[in-house]
């Protein structure tokens, strides 16, 4: 099982599409960062403008933390995308190519295969929040330096400086086990079909409308919403509250692991009986 | 003689389409079992059923006397299989498919070993080439390569040699040949060319529409068919007159501008070559032209 995820994974990273995860991120981010450069000032006011007569703000508010929270929260749809172009592709990559032909008739199970591929999914999806966290964390703190996180929920939050790297940890852990989520949702239409743009499209096109509904206030959205996997996708706020919610956390989590393995078990069941015709 | 596949009522459909109805075939032990049918015939559907690719509707496999569909993993560590055309990761090269195929498979994948079957089907020079920069023979090749690679009894091989140049048909065949002989393995070649199989196999199936129309030895079989044979000849007006008046006449199909074609018997070739000469009559070449449509032409005007 080593060997196959090994060479699964071998063979994620040899292709271009992987690449383009990477590099989006690591040219995004600094664009984000160079652009809180120059104009974070107003941004700062812009959003404090409701305290500022009341409150005297002191020391650098605008840091690397500030700007990597802002970060995680505006890339809710950029990093699902580049999730699904990987995770979309995982199997039916293999059937555009032909090469389920040479992979299926070898003496490995399916089952085996399949799981191997869907690990090797999740690895890739876990580096490139990894990624995520080193760019903007890291070249954050480096132009900004640090200083307290300042967040704006429903009441203006302040975090101590000391208070604050342990949150961003399990901020990026929950980000990587929602993408993960992503990534399994991906992977099933990917065991559907015969080419990797269908299921990129409808991981992203899912994601969208689920996201959609539980923006839209009306009683039927209300009923629904917390039965869409969207919903919980942004479980990394919750750790910037004050206290944090951890009964809600845990929960979430829960529901994030479900969606994971539901998601895993269809593909499993569907894939052990497909016909494999290309 | 051992029985290696042993397939029995097997059937697969697709939603209305019959592609294979009621098959029975047995392979034995050292055969080199031709597998013959015209385009859409049902072979690359039987070979993807051997192959565990698809599930087949109805009916049972046995692979060296088990069932398939439970002991597929142990079946399928002795099984080598081209499916259809040849298609690799054409990111990586010739050498890393191989050596990526062989850890899934879990044999050796030293270099020694990988480089000795690269050099079987011809490729050692191109081994650190992408494979999409190969030509179709040379994936074609690659794909012998990759189903020779852990040194399995059976190999089942699907039109192998389509796309390849003359002499990388007979590099093939001797290969084929080679695999049999030498190394005691069993083979099972699929092909919708029948000169082909004549020419290695010793057993063959023909199919028509998913189903069985003819089986058995391949000389049994041949040997009671007529043939159609080109003779290329230098005075074919001399020859024309000549042949009016013997009881080849009836045997002529044809005249082209250089040769005649005639519909003979096997052994009606040698007399046949020995009258022309004898009449001061040079024969330049005599070209057996027995396909696959003639053949089951044959068979159903003697079934009529
Ligand atoms: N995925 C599929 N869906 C529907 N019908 C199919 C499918 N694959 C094959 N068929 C049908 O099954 C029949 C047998 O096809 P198959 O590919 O087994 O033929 P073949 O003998 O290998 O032909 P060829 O010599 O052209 O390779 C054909 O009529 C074909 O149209
Ligand atoms: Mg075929």
């Amino acid at each position: 099982m080593y060997t196959l995820v090994k060479i699964e994974l071998y063979k994620i990273f040899r292709k271009w599409r992987t690449s383009i995860g990477f590099a989006a991120i690591g040219v995004l981010v600094p664009v984000i960062q160079i652009a809180m450069y120059f104009q974070g000032e107003h941004y700062l006011q812009f959003i404090t403008r409701n305290f500022s007569d009341n409150f005297v703000f002191v020391g650098n508010l605008l840091n690397g933390y500030l700007i990597a929270y802002f970060i995680l929260g505006s890339l809710t749809i950029h990093i699902p995308f580049l999730i699904a172009l990987v995770a979309g592709d995982l199997l039916a990559g293999e059937a555009t190519a032909g090469t389920y032909r040479m992979l299926i008739t070898r003496p490995v199970s399916r089952i085996k295969l399949v799981s191997a591929k869907f690990i090797a999914g999740l690895i890739y999806t876990n580096l490139l929040v990894l990624w995520l966290a080193v760019i903007s964390l890291g070249v954050g703190i480096m132009i900004f330096g640090i200083g307290e996180l300042i967040v704006f929920k429903d009441a203006i939050i302040i975090f101590a400086q000391n208070d604050i790297l342990w949150r961003f940890a399990f901020a990026y852990a929950f980000a990587a086990l929602s993408m993960s989520v992503v990534c399994s949702l991906g992977f099933l239409f990917s065991s559907l079909v015969e080419n990797a743009i269908g299921p990129i499209v409808t991981t992203m096109t899912v994601i969208i409308i689920f996201t959609i509904f539980s923006a839209i206030n009306i009683d039927f959205f209300r009923t629904i919403k917390p039965y869409l996997f969207t919903n919980y996708l942004s479980t990394w706020h919750l750790v910037f509250d004050d206290p944090v919610n951890y009964d809600e956390i845990i929960k979430n989590c829960l529901v994030l692991t479900g969606h994971i393995l539901g998601f895993f078990g269809i593909t499993l069941f569907l894939f052990k009986r497909k016909d494999i015709l290309t | 003689m051992q029985k290696v596949i042993e397939v029995k009522n097997l059937t697969k459909k697709f939603k209305e389409l019959t592609a294979v109805n009621n098959l029975d075939l047995n392979v034995y032990s050292g055969d080199i079992f031709g597998f013959l049918g015209p385009n859409g015939a049902g072979k690359s559907t039987t070979i993807r059923m051997l192959t565990t690719l698809i599930n087949p509707s109805s009916g049972t496999i046995k692979i060296f006397d088990k069932p398939l569909k439970q002991k597929r993993n142990e079946i399928l560590r002795k099984v080598g299989a081209i499916v259809e055309k040849p298609d690799f990761y054409g990111y990586l090269s010739a050498y890393k498919n191989l050596e990526i195929l062989g850890q899934i498979s879990g044999c050796d994948t030293s270099n020694k070993r990988i480089m000795e079957i690269l050099e079987t089907v011809g490729l050692e020079k191109r081994a650190k080439s992408k494979v999409k920069t190969f030509s179709h023979g040379m994936k074609q090749r690659l794909g012998l390569g990759q189903a020779l690679l852990h040194d399995p009894e059976l190999i089942i091989l699907d039109e192998p040699t389509t796309g390849l140049d003359p002499q990388g048909m007979k590099e093939i065949r001797e290969l084929i040949i080679y695999l049999a002989k030498e190394k005691q393995k069993t083979i099972f070649l699929s092909s919708h060319i029948l000169a082909e199989v004549e020419l290695v196999a010793n057993r063959m199936i023909i199919i028509n529409k998913g189903a069985t129309v003819v089986e058995g030895m391949v000389q049994d079989l041949l040997n009671a068919s007529q043939l159609k044979v080109s003779f290329e000849i230098d005075e074919i007006e001399k020859a024309k007159i000549l042949l009016a008046e013997t009881q080849w006449k009836k045997k002529i199909e044809s005249f082209g501008d250089y040769q005649i074609l005639f519909l003979l018997e096997k052994e009606e070739i040698s007399p046949l070559n020995k009258f022309l000469v004898e009449q001061g009559i040079g024969v330049h070449s005599i070209v057996p032209k027995r396909s696959l449509e003639e053949y089951f032409l044959h068979l159903t005007e003697k079934g009529a």
